[in-house]
């Protein structure tokens, strides 16, 4: 399978009033065609803001400050932000879900008016053809009824129902890659289940490139071919779910499996959290930004800079010094 | 939607009614006696007896008791009588009918204009938030807001009138006598009677769109690779104007309040003038309907700006 | 037992709680222009109140035989026509100003915050007359309202006050309602009534302390307002008419004379505007110094 997107060591910065924020520093990933794949780590690790990066939707404070993206052999980042280039492929090409199903709709256009708009612009549908177009994609996602919701508002639907809208604008126009932004952290869990079978149900159907971010590794374990997993602004280990799952040899990575709780463990397993915060990405130590919280912690990971991605087999990855098969977690005395 | 018309409309009668009563009743508190002052000039003429003090107290209405001369006054005005003007001897409807055109004339402009300059000043500074044109905007919202405006009135009269030459420096003519010098009488008084909701709706329109450009929704707007003037137009102006609308109304009731210095400075015969020489001849005829006119418009304009909430804001219309 | 945390050097501690005094002030002095605006206003005050050791002559009476002078080393922004020094009644306009102002703020707060509290904290009936008289007086126009009612109870500046504080009555009033609506729903006020506070103990000594802070910051906001309503009022010759002296009267009077001096209406005008921008300034400045939750009332 060839490559989509190639990012090569994406680095987005905050001017903030307390500092530099590094938000993204130096990350690089590659999307495959018709692959799934997952982008986990904690809250303000820079996984959302990476994605806006790719698509170029930084704006002040921010700033994007290096690296490369490259889709379809071209360097996205070499385009204006708001040039004739980059907008033919946001929605076209490239397409974002976000986080906020209720406030990601405007409240006073139809979701038909914000279905057909896309159509519209980068397909340019007439407005029966849109209309329509837009009716049969809200089937789609699920939604029946069309015809009739089609000139509703958004305040009409539902939390998931708006989410299943904004995955219909998403694929409105047939886009080679989906990012999806923690696309069901605001719903319930059931809805959530529905969602995601939804979202892999399309990327079967219309054959394109999928991008879950989210911070709940569970979320991935069922649906991503292959997870990245960030923290503090960088990839700390790549890899395919089974890879990740079966084999972690990042201490981050073997951190969060162990606080999620699976079934086919032993009873009695003490769910284990990572003690400690996430760090604040201000002025950040030239060091490993996981020290502080690893248990698996050698002299050489104070002394050397943050490790580099290292191969460790086939697709698997990790920013490490040590082994962690060999050595033994120490977790901290008390 | 129309249920929520209806409800507002029924409301906006019961404030009408009240607002009847307050004019009516307040009215009658004038000191003096408004036919004593309309008689200093006949009595300057001539002497005038008890008898006939009497029998035009009679003619007026005034000896009755107070609520049958408000039923009276009600009555009329279903009829379309406003009464006869104890200063100007004249049917207040024909007095009104020569000046509210004017006043209004004069206002329409003042509405139009503060509202283009001040959605689009407000507009600029917020798409171009933080460069000099976002500055410059800022100025001239204070100065809209703080200038005294028959000031700036005499400002402008001196300078392009008396200096310039360029303006006529008073009074006033219908544009349908004189289409240009009606124009040009016009432009000072209307920059001046709408410099103030121009600082107004710069502002709110800026502070607004600020607000509108950092939502979610927008985000999702640049993300389907929308221009930008899409994306302000389509999507943030009809949520930025849910504020101005307010202010819409607001400002009526700020230009008649203006107009009344405004018509002053310069001289024109409109309402505002009226109701002046009304207030200091205690012609409470002229006033009590005047003020009547002036309030029913204001609510009316209210009515609107309500309904129209209905419009721009889906989300208002089952509230 | 207890866990001790090793937090790393590298990790700061989490800033201590600054008060929420020091805060707002520090907000406040925060912007160059807000200062610029307090001096003003200080200047603004000195001159009211200092207005008899600064005025150089007798504001309301003047020589006839220098009437309608151009400024000169006696006269500084020349005279009128009845020979009074534009000067001092420049100052001692700015005492009018003052005088009208605090006192008419300060009579339309008392009852506006008065009004307001009532209506939220009692609700039903309460309410809905209170806030229904305010709306209706709200929908007038601030100087028509003002003009109606100084006509009615006649010139001099006591009737001024009153017209003027009857007007702006309606806009403490609702802010003052909004805030005790919102201040109401707070716990502590429950946990009071349930300890049997009465009615007046709560809203005086609870809701009343949390809504100061906005009501001053709203009453500088009107300040401004409210001078230029008086100048409006004295410019049509209701209220402080000369030989008083009163910006907006001045303004009037100058008008006459535009071609010959126009500083008699420029200066008096001038004046008005450097004040109530002033008045401007500080009053946005107070209001973004201000807890953000209660910005939104204001």
């Amino acid at each position: 399978m060839t490559e989509l997107l190639k990012v090569d060591g994406l680095a987005t910065y905050f001017k903030t009033e307390s500092g530099l924020v590094k938000a993204v520093d130096g990350v690089s990933y590659h999307v495959r065609e018709k692959e799934i794949v997952g982008l986990v780590g904690e809250s303000g690790c820079g996984k959302s803001v990476s994605q806006l990066s790719v698509m170029q939707l930084i704006s002040s404070p921010g700033k994007i400050v290096g690296g490369e993206v490259i889709f379809e052999g071209k360097d996205l980042l070499k385009y204006r932000a708001n040039g004739p280039e980059m907008r033919s492929i946001r929605g076209a090409k490239i397409a974002m879900i976000f986080q906020e199903p209720m406030t990601s709709l405007n409240p006073v256009l139809t979701i038909g008016q914000q279905l057909t708009e896309m159509l519209d612009l980068h397909l340019h549908m007439n407005r029966e053809m849109a209309r329509e177009r837009a009716i049969e994609l809200l089937g789609l996602v699920g939604i029946s009824g069309g015809e009739n919701r089609i000139d509703d508002y958004p305040h009409h639907f539902s939390g998931g129902m708006r989410q299943r809208v904004m995955i219909a604008m998403g694929l409105s126009c047939n886009p080679r890659m989906l990012i999806a932004d923690e696309p069901t952290t605001a719903l319930d869990v059931t809805t959530q289940a529905q969602l995601l079978e939804l979202m892999k149900d399309m990327v079967e159907k219309f054959q394109h490139s999928l991008v879950i971010v989210t911070h709940n590794l569970g979320v991935v374990a069922r649906y991503a071919q292959r997870i990245y997993i960030m923290y503090a602004g960088r990839i700390v280990e790549a890899g395919t779910t089974k890879d990740i799952f079966g084999d972690p040899l990042h201490p981050y990575t073997i951190g969060l499996l162990k606080c999620i709780p699976r079934l086919d463990e032993e009873e009695g397993r003490k769910l284990v959290p990572i003690e400690g915060l996430p760090p604040n990405l201000i002025n950040m130590p030239s060091t490993c930004a996981f020290l502080p919280r690893c248990s698996y912690k050698t002299d050489r990971c104070y002394r050397e800079p943050w490790p580099p991605l290292t191969h460790v087999h086939d697709e698997h990855y990790i920013s490490c010094y040590v082994n962690t098969k060999e050595k033994i977690s120490e977790p901290k005395t008390r | 939607m129309t249920t929520y018309i209806i409800r507002r409309l029924i409301l906006a009668l019961i404030v009408i009614l009240i607002v009847t009563l307050i004019v009516f009743f307040v009215i009658r508190l004038l000191p003096g006696d408004p036919l004593i002052i309309f008689l200093g000039q006949q009595a300057q003429q001539g002497g005038i007896t008890q008898e006939e003090l009497e029998y035009l107290r009679e003619e007026y209405g005034l000896n009755d008791p107070i609520m049958i001369q408000y039923l009276h006054w009600m009555g009329g005005i279903f009829r379309g009588d406003l009464g006869t003007s104890i200063y100007y001897h004249e049917n207040v409807g024909v007095l009104m009918a020569e000046r509210f055109p004017v006043t209004l004339h004069l206002g329409a402009l003042a509405l139009i204009f503060s509202n283009i300059f001040g959605i689009g000043l407000g507009m600029l500074a917020a798409i171009r938030h933080g460069k000099w044109i976002d500055t410059v905007s800022t100025v001239i919202a204070y100065i809209g807001v703080t200038i005294f405006t028959p000031w700036l009135g005499i400002l402008m009269i001196y300078l392009f009138g008396l200096q310039l030459g360029w303006l006529p420096i008073a009074g006033y003519i219908s544009p349908f006598d004189d289409f240009w010098l009606s124009a040009q009488k016009v432009v000072m008084p209307v920059i001046c009677l709408g410099i103030g909701g121009l600082a107004g709706s710069a502002r709110i329109m800026r502070s607004s769109m600020l607000e509108i450009i950092r939502q979610d929704y927008i985000r999702t707007a640049w993300s389907k690779g929308l221009r930008e003037r899409t994306v302000i137009l389509r999507h943030c102006l009809k949520n930025s104007l849910i504020p101005i609308v307010t202010l819409a109304g607001i400002s009526v009731g700020i230009i008649f309040g203006g107009s009344v210095l405004i018509e002053t400075v310069f001289a024109i015969p409109g309402l505002g003038r009226l109701l002046v020489t009304s207030i200091f001849a205690q012609d409470y005829v002229v006033i009590q309907s005047g003020t009547l006119v002036i309030a029913v418009i204001i609510i009316l304009t209210n009515l609107l700006v309500d309904i129209s909430y209905g419009w721009l804001d889906p989300r208002i219309r089952y509230g | 037992m207890v866990k001790e945390r090793n937090l790393s050097e590298e990790f700061q501690e989490a800033p201590p709680r600054v008060s929420e005094w020091k805060r707002f002030w520090r907000v406040f002095f925060q912007r160059r222009i807000v200062i610029f605006g307090l001096v003003i206003l200080a200047i603004f005050i000195l001159t009211a109140i200092f207005a008899d050791w600064l005025a150089p002559h007798d504001p309301y009476r003047g020589i006839l035989k220098d009437s309608l002078q151009q400024p000169n080393s006696t006269y500084w922004l020349g005279t009128d026509i009845q020979g009074r020094d534009t000067l001092s009644r420049l100052i001692f306009g700015a005492r009018t100003a003052l005088a009208v102002g605090f006192i008419t703020t300060g009579v339309a707060a008392f009852a506006g915050i008065t009004l307001g509290l009532m209506a939220g904290y009692f609700g039903g009936i309460v309410n809905m007359v209170i806030m229904r008289i305010m709306d209706a007086l709200m929908g007038f126009p601030l100087l028509l309202l003002a003009l109606l009612l100084a006509a009615v109870l006649g010139s001099g500046i006591q009737n001024v006050i009153i017209a003027l504080a009857v007007a702006m009555v309606p806009g403490y009033a609702r802010v003052m309602h909004g805030l005790t609506l919102s201040i109401r729903e707070n716990d502590y006020i429950l946990a009071e009534t349930a300890m049997g506070a009465s009615a007046s103990r709560t809203m005086l000594g609870h809701i009343l302390p949390n809504a100061l802070a906005p009501m001053i910051v709203l009453g500088t906001m009107q300040l401004g307002t409210l001078i230029l309503a008086e100048a409006g009022l004295s410019f049509l010759g209701i209220g402080i008419t000369p030989p008083g002296a009163a910006w907006g009267a001045m303004v009037n009077d100058g008008y006459r004379y535009l071609r010959s001096n126009p500083v008699l209406s420029f200066a008096p005008g001038l004046a008005i505007m450097i004040v109530v921008f002033a008045f401007q300034l500080v009053g946005d400045g107070l209001r973004d110094a201000l807890d953000p939750r209660l910005r939104g009332l204001l």
